[in-house]
């Protein structure tokens, strides 16, 4: 049964700051607040219009805690579609541990992670993948994230990937109705069509699955690798990057224990900065270790940036360029070289022109991250690879792994059902093949009845003795 | 006749007749009443049992031990597998029958099983205590008492027949409805609907030219419908069918008749089957096609009776005749009698339990088109479990009931029972899920050992059961294990049309191929003969099921892997868990559905028509998951 029991939850982020809120939802919602705020003009909440705002004082019997500022929300009318009530009070984390002391001894508990929206749908406010994208929403910390999540919470995905079920029940509808009917007076679908059907659904879902790795970046961060020793001067530049220090977002502990992320937002990109041990050849047993390490953070990321310092021999940027060269997948990833430390190099010219290894698409930088040279041409650079800018209000981006991973299966049918109608094999593994596509695809959206099909057949066809 | 039964079956069709038969079998004493003891299972519509799907459920209730296969065999005038082109999965069998030897033969076996009365009367109502049925009342003005009813009324209930204008109470051609049960399950608080179905004119062999028409002969090979051997202890002369078209002068004569049609001044209300439909019906639905197949099926070893599908009407019988005139080979029939429409009462299956034991009394079961299902094979498959309930109800014994991946009456009660029915429901491969899991040539591995289980599959069938999967596996692991040499093989390949080996390898690679059969071997390979020789019973069929498993094994594996992942919600239970309209969470129509049905799973719960993925998740989520 729906839980009742009304919860309360801080909703702002903590620590200090002006002003915090602190949200109430559930049956008693309201009348909890009458026993704990006391209205300048002494009226009862509880009586009070929905979406009205109210001054007053919280108190904690006696005595007052906070002036605070008190909306009202009434069933259905609310985030959740359960009478609510958002506290905003002043910001000090005491005051805000002391009203959420006084909501719960007044009658409610504390929320669960994920109550609120999942009230939402409970009360039917919003449908499973919407919750899902509020999650991302909430979480997003990017502009591009912001924009999928946003779209994704209105339909968009669902909207694609019902619009191909819809054409792939049209396709599986013809086919069923030569299975059942193939004794009757039925017309059989054209082959040629189903065809050219089927390779456009392909393309569509390829597609699909092809943008979860944009979709992954842009939720997760574009993956960049740095390769460069301890001393190269990496936080330096990353700071360099983003003009203060303060800035980094977080230190996630990477999946290896010494590899260090930092994401990064750069001109609303999130990137995730993967901190690598350097590559230089070595007898230590431990320290090879942590080179392989390296190398397969390097296979993982979607551009791998060397950082060196220009003032090396030219013999060791080359073995550098050397070792990289043996890891990275060109086609899927981009190497920049960044050579560092120019304000102390001479003849950066010179020095190019002595590299070897580099291939055309490569790009060669030199920059000095402590007097923050060319490191703003750097993060264009980086912008530019990952060309987040073409991103556009209806393109569709799966970011969602579940999804993903539906979708791929999804592929898988609609290649067998391709495959199929090439080596012409009976059409019931056709079918077989369709209705898997569907029952994947119908993870998304919902599943498909039979009845849906026959419901079809009889709309569209002419059948029957 | 006693003074009280374990289980009375109201009713001796395709539905009666196997409820009355699988009950008696289980040990019950049971009374079977029929109108009319010369109409036993008659074939009231076309004189054919399966075809696609229908021959699955007929193969499933031989391999349960029911008779309707068994009855086929004796009876066919011509049998063909349908679909031999296609994948197993869609392989069907269907026999034309001689009507009146089917009948005959039913009859024979109804009287020859022990426990099994028979009583020729009408039912006019039923008996109740405590909200329990404990027998029936008979027009005779008899009160037979009973621990259980099936009624399997088919179209008897109130039923009414249509020519053009003229209408006539009648269960069928010639024969009275079935007045007062109706009325009495109404009162009680039976949700009662009305149907439509209709059959077309029979016509004389002797006033049509057949030489213009395309002739379609049965195949002579070892498929049949039961899974016995030895049962078919007469074999009649085969027949053919014959094909032809309509054209638009036949339509434009037919469409004269319309302001007399039934069908069209409104007379007729209810419901009619979509995928059937009347001659009529197509011509307004699909105007823009100028001619319709017609089929000529022979409705008897010795009768000049042919019944001609695809003609359903319910016209004026005048209008019929001129209409079939116009039909190349037609210009002189003579009709024996006219087609017609019928309307009858059937009660909504959603008012069923799985084991089709209504909810609203105890130890009532329906069976058959009473549920709003049309064909012999659906009835007697319902007619089947339901029979088998009642005894095993009346036992204490738990009951019996069969998931939707095992077969294909699991698809159709679950279907009844689940999303109830807005037509005439009739079984289609496209309702199973698992189509590739219910094959023709698999129906006795599937079903025989959980009949046997319950003291309805004979030893025999037992015996001859495990025998095929002994020899099946034997084959199969030759196949895995022996090594062809392209040498010795080539030429085999070749003749066959396929390219020959260039190295040596597994022979069950080579059964891979399409165009490659077991059987072609039989003479190369000699370790693979004696094998073959050594089968004692039904070895094409064996073959057959051996070969299924080695050519579709990806396809079968990648469908019992989906099975297999879906049957988690079907794990679910959810019986008396929610007071569904309490839940302001579900969709209006969820909540009204939900609480209707009292779906036993959330598995059954998603197929309820009218409650979304959504309303799913939300009993999900509410039940902590």
């Amino acid at each position: 049964m729906i839980d009742q029991s009304t919860i309360c939850a801080i909703s702002t982020a903590t620590g200090h700051g002006a002003i915090a809120i602190i949200r109430l939802s559930g049956e008693k919602a309201l009348t909890i607040c009458d026993q704990i705020f006391q209205s300048k003009t002494n009226k009862l909440l509880s009586e009070q219009k929905a979406n009205t705002v109210h001054f007053g004082n919280l108190m904690d019997g006696e005595e007052i805690v906070d002036e605070v500022l008190l909306t009202v929300f009434k069933a259905p009318y609310s985030y959740t579609g359960e009478n609510s009530a958002e506290i905003a009070c002043h910001g000090a984390p005491y005051i805000q541990q002391r009203i959420l002391q006084v909501l719960l001894k007044a009658g409610a508990r504390m929320a669960n992670p994920g109550e609120y929206t999942q009230r939402a749908f409970l009360n039917g406010k919003m449908d499973l993948s919407q919750a899902e994208a509020v999650a991302d929403l909430i979480a997003s910390s990017s502009a591009s994230a912001h924009k999928v999540a946003l779209q994704q919470m209105r339909g968009g995905f669902s909207n694609e990937i019902a619009n191909l079920r819809g054409r792939l029940l049209h396709f599986i509808s013809m086919i069923e109705l030569e299975l059942d009917f193939g004794e009757e007076d039925v017309e059989f679908a054209d082959r040629t069509q189903l065809q050219a059907l089927v390779n456009e659904i392909e393309n569509i879902i390829n597609k699909l699955v092809n943008s979860f790795e944009l979709g992954n970046a842009i939720k997760n961060g574009v993956p960049v690798a740095i390769v460069g020793n301890t001393n190269v001067g990496k936080s330096t530049l990353l700071n360099a990057l983003l003009k203060e220090d303060k800035a980094i977002v977080s230190d996630i502990e990477g999946t290896t224990r010494d590899v260090i992320e930092d994401t990064i937002n750069l001109g609303g990109v999130t990137f995730r900065f993967i901190d690598t041990a350097g590559i230089r050849t070595t007898l230590d047993k431990i320290e090879n270790m942590g080179i392989e390490r390296t190398f397969q953070k390097m296979r993982q990321a979607q551009i791998v940036m060397l950082l060196i310092d220009a003032n090396r021999p030219v013999d060791m940027l080359n073995e550098s360029i050397a070792k990289v060269n043996e890891t990275i997948d060109r086609d899927q990833q981009k190497l920049i070289v960044c050579l560092n430390k120019i304000d102390l190099c001479k003849d950066t010219e010179a020095l190019s022109k002595q590299l070897i290894g580099l291939n055309e698409e490569d790009k060669l930088m030199f920059i000095s991250a402590k007097e923050q040279i060319h490191t703003d041409e750097l993060a264009t650079e980086l912008l530019k690879v990952v060309n987040m800018d073409t991103l556009n209000e209806q393109d569709v981006i799966v970011t969602n792994a579940r999804h993903f991973e539906a979708l791929n299966s999804a592929l898988g049918s609609i290649q067998r059902v391709n495959d199929g109608l090439v080596n012409m094999i009976p059409t019931d593994f056709l079918a077989q093949d369709i209705r898997e596509c569907l029952h994947f695809l119908g993870e998304i959206t919902g599943n498909i009845s039979t009845d849906e099909v026959l419901g079809n057949i009889f709309k569209n066809f002419c059948i029957g003795k | 006749m006693l003074a009280e039964y374990d289980v009375i079956v109201v009713g001796a069709g395709h539905a009666g007749c196997e409820a009355a038969t699988a009950a008696a079998n289980l040990g019950s004493s049971v009374l079977l009443i029929t109108m009319d003891m010369n109409k036993i299972a008659q074939m009231s519509c076309n004189p054919a049992i399966g075809g696609i799907a229908k021959g699955q459920i007929v193969r499933e209730i031989d391999a349960l031990g029911g008779y309707t296969g068994i009855v086929t065999d004796r009876s066919s005038i011509q049998f063909r597998m349908l679909n031999r082109s296609k994948g197993p999965a869609m392989w069907s069998p269907r026999a034309q029958c001689d009507r009146m030897v089917f009948s005959a033969e039913w009859r024979r076996v109804v009287e020859n099983t022990d426990h099994l009365d028979m009583w020729q009367d009408a039912v006019v109502g039923l008996l109740f205590e405590n909200e329990k049925v404990v027998g029936v009342k008979t027009k005779l003005g008899i009160d037979i008492k009973s621990k259980s009813v099936v009624l399997t009324n088919g179209t008897f209930l109130n039923g009414l027949m249509h020519v053009g204008r003229k209408q006539e109470m009648g269960g069928r051609s010639s024969e009275p409805a079935s007045l007062g049960i109706s009325e009495q399950l109404k009162s009680i608080g039976f949700e009662v609907g009305r149907m439509k179905t209709g059959t077309p004119a029979r016509l004389d062999a002797r006033s049509i030219d057949f030489s213009v028409m395309k002739r379609q002969d049965g195949e002579e090979d070892f498929h049949q419908f039961s899974y016995l051997t030895n049962h078919v202890d007469k074999e009649l002369i085969q027949r053919p069918c014959y094909i032809t078209y309509t054209n638009p002068e036949v339509h434009s004569e037919l469409e004269l008749g319309f302001e007399e049609s039934p069908m069209y001044d409104g007379t007729i209300q209810s419901t009619g089957p979509r995928y059937c439909p009347s001659i009529e019906s197509k011509l307004t639905t699909f105007a823009e096609k100028k001619e319709h197949l017609l089929f000529l099926e022979p409705e008897g070893e010795t009768t000049h009776e042919y019944y001609i599908n695809g003609f359903s009407s319910s016209l004026a019988w005048d209008i019929q005749l001129n209409g079939l005139r116009k039909v190349p080979g037609l210009e002189n029939v003579k009709m024996y009698r006219p087609g017609y429409a019928i309307e009858y009462d059937y009660f909504a299956p959603t008012q069923l339990f799985h084991t089709l034991e209504t909810k609203l009394i105890e130890n009532l079961f329906f069976a058959g088109q009473i549920n709003g299902t049309t064909g012999y094979e659906e009835a007697g498959a319902q007619g089947m479990m339901a029979g088998i309930n009642a005894s095993l109800k009346v036992q204490n014994r738990d009951p019996f009931t069969l998931k939707r991946d095992e077969a294909y009456i699991g698809v159709l009660i679950d279907d009844l029972v689940t999303k109830g029915v807005d037509e005439p429901y009739r079984m289609f491969t496209s309702r199973a899920e698992y189509r590739i899991l219910l094959r023709q040539d698999d129906a006795d591995v599937r079903l025989t050992p959980r009949a046997f289980e319950l003291g309805l599959a004979s030893q025999e069938r037992m015996d001859l059961l495990t025998e095929k999967i002994e020899f099946r596996n034997k084959l199969i692991d030759f196949c895995k294990e022996f090594g062809v040499k392209p040498k010795y093989i080539n030429a085999v390949l070749e003749d066959l049309g396929t390219s020959p080996l260039k190295q040596g390898m597994k022979f069950y690679d080579v059964i891979l191929r399409p165009q490659v059969h077991i059987i072609d071997f039989i003479d190369t390979i000699l370790p693979l003969r004696e094998l073959l020789e050594s089968i004692p019973n039904r070895r094409d069929e064996i073959v057959e099921a051996a070969e299924v498993l080695i050519k579709y094994s990806g396809y079968i594996e990648r469908e019992k892997l989906i099975a297999d992942k879906l049957i988690r919600l079907e794990r679910i239970v959810i019986t008396d868990r929610f007071d569904y309209t309490s839940l302001q969470s579900l969709s209006t129509e969820a909540r009204q559905k939900l609480d209707k049905i009292k779906p036993e799973t959330i598995g059954q719960a998603s197929r309820i028509p009218g409650v979304s993925p959504s309303d799913i998740n939300v009993l999900l989520v509410l039940m902590g998951r």
